[in-house]
């Protein structure tokens, strides 16, 4: 029952800091470093190592996988679509210039939002790889 | 002062790199493959620290969380499935030795010629670098030029990388992707 004690209290206090810092890499990729990839990557990690110690199933619940399976898609949607709606807005494909009057307000809102494509679809695909391994275990 | 930091620059280069090189041998030397996923771990983690050190913070994060997390944890769950003890080759040890001689003496003629670290008239820093670093801020107001290069004005290619890693993700589930139902025994 007490088995992993250490590693399931420093994960409780561990793993709201690495959410946490997976979205500020996420936002604040524009004047530090970081970005959608690193965000992705560093929140699947905290999202595994809770697996590690609070076990598969628990996490199965919170993240389903089915769940991800789709949210890969819809992060490589969310990149493309704003390429085609620059096109629509008389834009050249992925010329975030086109959406607004303002440029450069509409060139930082068009990389925050590709930014966030590229966030979804590299956390879905780590924690999809993951369970794809990690489900495939049990069973053996 | 700044002497002093430049010093201290060049000694943590060196103390990576020649602890890259026996990292990398005890990967090779080891018999338990445990013990050389963890290798390949801690090798990860000097890679980012190397990194850092070459004032390339975005490739840090990523290979810390990546080359030293991910992949081992990848790595660590591929053993539970083969097993952890190395197979004894069965192969003769003559012609993979020509081949590591051979790409040796390539990289060292290669190495040759490339230009020096930082150097100014690397032919990276003459290109089109120069009109980035001059116009990102004032034509997309971001900063941090990784990012506006990465995702505005190079804005096909992270798509390309995003469709890469979704396809990854696709052949994965393909291969090894049937879940077992959630619940079920």
């Amino acid at each position: 029952m007490n088995e992993n004690i250490v590693l399931k209290s420093v994960l409780k206090l561990l793993l709201p800091v690495v959410i946490l810092f997976a979205f500020y890499i996420q936002v604040g990729g524009e004047t530090s470093p970081g970005g959608g990839f690193q965000s992705g990557v560093i929140l699947a990690s905290g999202l595994i190592a809770y697996s590690f110690a609070y076990g598969i199933e628990k996490l199965q619940k919170i993240v389903k996988p089915q769940l991800v399976r789709v949210a890969s898609v819809c992060g490589v949607a969310v990149y493309a679509i704003t390429g085609v709606a620059a096109v629509m807005m008389d834009g050249h494909f992925l010329d975030y210039s086109a959406f607004m009057v303002d440029k450069i307000v509409a060139q930082k809102s068009g990389v925050m939002i590709v930014e966030a494509g590229v966030g979804i679809t590299v956390f879905a695909v780590i924690m999809s790889i993951f369970y794809s391994f990690a489900l495939r275990v049990e069973d053996a | 002062m700044m002497a002093f930091l430049a010093d201290i620059n060049a000694v943590a280069n060196l103390a990576i790199l020649a602890l890259l090189v026996v990292t990398a041998i005890a990967v090779v030397r080891s018999v338990n493959l445990i013990n050389a996923t963890i290798f390949m771990g801690i090798f990860g983690m000097l890679m980012a620290c190397e990194y850092l050190i070459l004032a390339a913070p975005d490739v840090a994060i990523t290979e810390a969380a990546v080359g030293a997390g991910f992949s081992t944890v990848l790595l660590l769950m591929a053993l539970f499935m083969v097993g952890e003890k190395e197979k004894k080759s069965s192969g003769g040890k003559v012609f993979p030795f020509i081949i590591i001689c051979a790409a040796t003496v390539m990289l060292v003629y290669a190495g040759g010629q490339m230009p020096m670290f930082g150097a100014s008239d690397a032919p990276s820093q003459g290109h089109i670098a120069a009109y980035y670093l001059e116009h990102s801020e004032g034509e997309t107001g971001i900063p941090n030029v990784v990012t506006s290069i990465l995702a505005s004005y190079r804005g096909y290619d992270t798509l390309g990388e995003t469709l890469v890693i979704f396809t990854a993700g696709i052949v994965v589930l393909m291969l090894l992707g049937r879940f077992k139902k959630e619940g079920a025994k």
